[in-house]
């Protein structure tokens, strides 16, 4: 097979060869290999271990992304009961941006968990293969010759090898994937320390930096949908209730202000 | 015939199954050179799943060398290209 089974199958039976190649003897390639896949369950657990630790802080930041989440939706309420529209909008823009960095590292939290669970099967599948191993090297000592002992030795030895390079490559993209994923953990982070999701009524008059790089992060098509079903919620559910009616029959002329609600609401 | 699948398990495929196999190989070579990425999911699920649905899984308690190693099911599209470029899954 050319292309790209081809490579991976030859580039795996190279590495195998390399590893194997440095013992001459049966009994040194036997020592040499277990002492090999010994460090290899080692290292796997670690990279277990660094797994659940970039997820674990994945899902830290999730948590407080989701108050944060509720937070801003009820000063967002409040802004429009109050009638204070402009701040109603940052707090939008600003939930809008903390909803998208929740639903990256929804999607990161679960890649992370598929990482996690390859890792710990193929530990499991290392560990078996190392077993069966040991076990297989004292009954071909027993049965044959030296020679016919050091030909199946080292055909079980490779077996092994193969394994291990299997679970080589599979740390080996744990661990890029789990640098991927800090990289976003940071990314969250810089946004939570610039006061992204802080509370907007801690906020000043006028725009800061921060509303500036959040009117662009924030998708403001959804900002505006938002804002206004909440305008067309609040106004329907309280102090209008003639507001109500008319958005389920219409045919009234109603009061002057009574009609420009409507008519943002059905904009949305 | 011994398949790995890569981060899987390995299989154990008639020898009859090799045509098959390349067939659906080349197929993934095609797309990948193509540069055609929406179709490379479902085609190189199609050549994983043949190896297991028509392979025996081999125990995990049997050592046995593969003659064939396909990459993880979790290859991305552009990974493929890099196992045809030479720069590879794994580095030499």
């Amino acid at each position: 097979m050319a292309g790209l089974t081809g490579r991976m199958s030859t580039v795996v039976k190279a590495k195998v060869s390399k590893l194997l190649d440095r013992a001459e003897d049966p009994a040194e390639t036997l020592d040499y290999s277990y002492q090999k896949q010994v460090e290899q369950l080692q290292n796997v657990k670690k990279g277990i271990a660094d797994v659940v630790t970039a997820k674990k802080r994945l899902q830290m930041q999730e948590t407080s992304l989701q108050k944060s989440v509720v937070k801003l939706d009820t000063q967002a309420r409040q802004a429009v009961a109050a009638g204070q529209e402009d701040l109603a909008r940052t707090a939008l823009e600003r939930k809008n941006v903390a909803q998208t960095e929740l639903q990256g590292l929804d999607t990161q939290v679960t890649e992370l968990e598929e990482q996690q669970q390859r890792l710990t099967d193929s530990e499991q599948k290392l560990r078996a293969k190392i077993e069966a191993f040991r076990t297989k090297k004292e009954v071909i000592k027993a049965q044959y010759s030296a020679a016919e002992a050091q030909v199946r030795i080292s055909e079980a030895a490779t077996g092994v090898g193969e394994q291990m390079a299997d679970v080589g490559l599979a740390m080996q993209r744990a661990v890029d994937k789990t640098e991927n994923m800090k990289a976003r953990a940071d990314a969250v982070s810089e946004l939570e320390s610039a006061g992204t999701f802080d509370d907007v009524t801690a906020l000043g008059s006028g725009e800061d930096d921060i509303d500036r790089q959040l009117k662009q992060l924030s998708s403001q098509p959804a900002v505006d949908d938002e804002l206004a079903k909440m305008k067309s919620e609040l106004g329907a559910g309280g102090a209008a209730p003639q507001l109500a009616e008319q958005n389920e029959a219409a045919p009234e002329p109603a009061a002057a202000d009574a009609g420009e609600q409507p008519s943002q609401g059905g904009a949305a | 015939m011994i398949v790995r699948i890569s981060g899987e398990d390995q299989y154990e495929l008639a020898d009859g199954d090799a045509e098959r196999l390349n067939e659906l190989e080349k197929n993934v070579v095609t797309i990948v050179e193509g540069g055609e990425e929406t179709r490379f999911g479902d085609a190189y699920n199609a050549l994983l799943d043949y190896v297991r649905t028509n392979g025996t899984r081999v125990g995990d308690d049997q050592i046995e060398n593969s003659q064939v190693i396909l990459p993880p099911s979790d290859l991305t599209f552009a990974e493929a290209g890099k196992e045809f470029t030479g720069e590879g899954l794994i580095p030499d």
